[in-house]
């Protein structure tokens, strides 16, 4: 076991799957000699070297598609995206082809690869630097996605997704990047995809969240409890395919959802998850589910923590839920 | 054309009076003190963020001076010294950068990405590239509608590898809009050097395939970019079609405030360019034509940064914008989940300041 950040564990599984497998390639912009803008791919291009660790042409469309062909080769492309904000370029090829090619070509040519980008607000990057579009993968059939809360989680997950068959994104929370911190052990293990985690019990109420989010609801928690309310908060860590099972189990025994995330209300993952539990456990619900959202406007700059769902805005909702 | 010396090489001498020559070189000496000031601010944390063009002055301030008041800019995001050229406000730009209520974009945008249409001006765009199609279409639509106007788009060496940059020049090509396409080749995409952008031996090569043709000029050379900008927007209006000019010059700073350049190149690589700094060179020149010495030197420095104190003085004073700020302009009017949302967020607690 070793103390580590977000940005130290995605290292570490990164540099031991490439250790372990061979076929395991890095690819984006400033990922190799600098080590990626924000330091996750640090050291990696001097023990691998270039033909592993491959800075590119400034051109999402360009990586993307061509990890898409190194995929179809067979090789596991784990291809860096700098911000999820600058992933539209390659929109086209995750969405028509990446996503399809199992499909498409009836299992021939599956696609073998993760996606990385860091995602989320709160570290003053306005518009650009900010979004967490989830939702937009999230909605395509093909595509697995995935965005870790802590550094146990991440390199676990990251170890899985990359063994993983199919296409994952990986959304990294950038505003936790450093901020969270924990033990983290040595070697290779991983954390299964589509096991959502139990952060803390309660009986009163089910909050559902992911990433840096989960620290806000978390803290949220902590204050209703001091009222009496005992909210059970989850990590979904895998967001699709989500843990159904966990989820509806504790709708069951709390009655209440809460959902908790960055994107816009509208279209985002919340509607989707409160749309389940309803399909599933709508006799057992008290009250109507709630979502405590970043809002329908692009992402501030100034006024970003306003924007944001974070612990002041999660606190009324959950003993809104309470009275419903 | 402009001699390491001073002297001009009379060939291609775009003939500016001494006077022009005063007023680019106080844009520069200014863009260049105020980068300087910034990155402070930055560091101090006053401001968020702040993407400079240290050494890129005559490539920036040389190309928006070549154009007319009436042609059209569409930034991308390190030309802040053209926009105070074309007439933004300095005072407009030190609010983008604090984000306060003063900002015309209401502390939307990160510090950098400001907006000025009076100045013929675009609005600064983080992703890279977009602007450049962007700028096709607008050039495409003075065409149409027969206007004499020529418009400018500035992009990097990286962009050239976007999506964009060939969506842009080939309609741009087969449409023959009377564009300028500016590429500033400083050498860099943050850590990335050129050689890793194209094997092509120069950017304005790739003018051939599109049927564009190209134009490499040194981008240290203020005479030289402002002739073959204003080459080029001549025959935009002369309905001869778009040009591409890559101008060759140098990012002797950082990428931005969050970047630092030792880490991926050697500090004797920014020596030469050190050397042909594109404002000592346009100072030897003025001071051999006898207009320029230490005491105005000194006055105009003196100047520039007495109005950026003021600048930052009313800037840093004014609040940031009003909450419901955050629910304007995201469609024209405000539709009803909009009024609801506003309604929850002014009614609700308020965010901890803490950043
Ligand atoms: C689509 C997109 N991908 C990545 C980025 C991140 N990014 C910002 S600037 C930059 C490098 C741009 O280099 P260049 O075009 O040469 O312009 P310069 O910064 O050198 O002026 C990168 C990769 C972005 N803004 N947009
Ligand atoms: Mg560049």
């Amino acid at each position: 076991m070793s103390q580590m950040n977000m940005v130290q564990a995605i290292n570490d599984a990164l540099r031991l799957e490439m250790q372990r497998d061979p076929r395991v390639v890095i690819l984006g912009e400033d990922v190799g000699k600098v080590g990626g803008v924000f330091r996750v791919t640090a050291g990696l291009f001097d023990e691998f070297g270039d033909d592993r660790v491959i800075d590119t042409p400034l051109s999402e469309g360009g990586i993307i598609g061509a990890a898409v062909g190194m995929a179809l080769y067979g090789m596991v492309p784990v291809p860096e995206i700098q911000f999820s904000d600058f992933i539209f370029p390659a929109y086209d090829q995750i969405v028509s082809e990446l996503a399809k090619y199992r499909y498409r070509s009836g299992g021939e040519y599956p696609c073998n690869m993760v996606i990385r980008t860091p995602v989320g607000g709160g570290i003053r990057g306005g518009h650009y630097h900010s979004q967490h579009p989830e939702s937009l993968f999230i909605h395509v059939a093909g595509l697995k996605v995935v965005c870790p809360s802590n550094p146990y989680d991440a390199k676990g997950l990251l170890l899985a997704s990359i063994r993983d068959p199919d296409p994952v994104l990986f959304f990294e929370p950038k505003r936790i990047y450093r901020a969270a911190k924990g033990d983290v052990p040595e070697g290779d293990y991983t954390v299964p995809l589509s096991q959502a985690a139990i952060s803390r019990e309660g009986s009163d109420v089910t909050v559902l969240t992911y990433g840096a989010m989960l620290y806000e609801c978390l803290d949220a928690a902590e204050r209703v409890a001091e009222q009496g309310v005992q909210a059970e908060v989850i990590d979904l860590r895998t967001l699709w395919p989500v843990d159904i099972d966990t989820i509806v189990a504790s709708v069951k025994k709390t009655g209440r959802l809460v959902v908790v995330h960055e994107a816009p209300k509208t279209g985002g993952f919340a509607g989707e998850l409160i749309s389940l539990v309803c399909e599933k456990a709508f006799y057992h619900l008290q009250a109507a589910p709630v979502r405590v959202t970043g809002f329908d406007t692009p992402f501030p700059y100034t006024l970003e923590m306003e924007y944001l769902p974070l612990s002041h805005r999660i606190v009324p909702a959950l003993l809104g839920v309470m009275k419903g | 054309m402009l001699r390491e010396d001073g002297t001009l090489a009379p060939e291609y001498d775009p003939q500016l009076s001494t006077d022009e020559v005063l007023r680019i070189y106080r844009q520069m000496v200014q863009t260049r003190i105020i980068d300087e000031r910034l990155v402070t601010l930055q560091r101090q944390g006053r401001i968020g963020f702040h993407i400079g063009s240290l050494g890129e002055e005559a490539a920036i301030i040389g190309s928006a001076y070549a154009m007319r008041e009436e042609d059209w800019l569409f930034p991308c995001y390190r030309e802040f010294g053209a926009a105070l050229l074309r007439g933004l406000p300095l005072q407009r730009y030190i609010d983008n950068m604090f984000g306060n209520a003063n900002d015309p974009v209401k502390g939307r945008q990160m510090p950098d990405h400001y907006t000025c249409r009076e100045a013929h001006w675009g609005s600064v765009s983080s992703p890279i590239g977009t602007q450049m199609t962007q700028a096709v279409g607008f050039a495409w639509a003075a065409k149409i509608e027969k206007k004499q106007l020529a418009t400018l788009v500035y992009f990097g060496d990286g962009s050239t590898s976007s999506n964009e940059f060939h969506n842009a020049m080939n309609f741009a090509g087969v449409f023959r809009t009377p564009c300028v396409f500016f590429c500033r080749n400083n050498g860099w995409a943050i850590s990335v050097p050129v050689e890793r952008q194209t094997a092509s031996q120069t950017f304005a090569e790739k003018g051939i395939a599109y049927g564009v043709p190209g134009v490499r000029v040194d981008g240290n050379d203020l005479f030289a970019v402002v002739g073959v900008t204003r080459r080029a927007a001549e025959r935009c209006l002369a309905g001869e079609g778009p040009t591409l000019i890559e101008a060759l010059t140098y990012r002797m700073g950082g990428h931005s405030t969050s970047d630092d350049p030792n880490r991926y190149r050697a500090a004797d690589e920014v020596k030469p360019w050190v050397e042909r700094d594109p404002i000592e060179r346009v100072r030897r020149y003025l001071e051999l034509a006898g207009a320029w010495d230490g005491d105005r030197e000194e006055a105009l420095r003196e100047a520039v940064d007495q109005e950026f104190r003021e600048a930052v003085k009313l800037a840093e004073s004014t609040p940031a914008p009003e909450l419901s700020t955050l629910f304007d302009d995201v469609y024209r009017d405000l539709p009803w989940h909009l009024a609801e949302q506003r309604q929850e967020l002014l009614a609700g607690p308020r965010a901890p300041k803490a950043h």
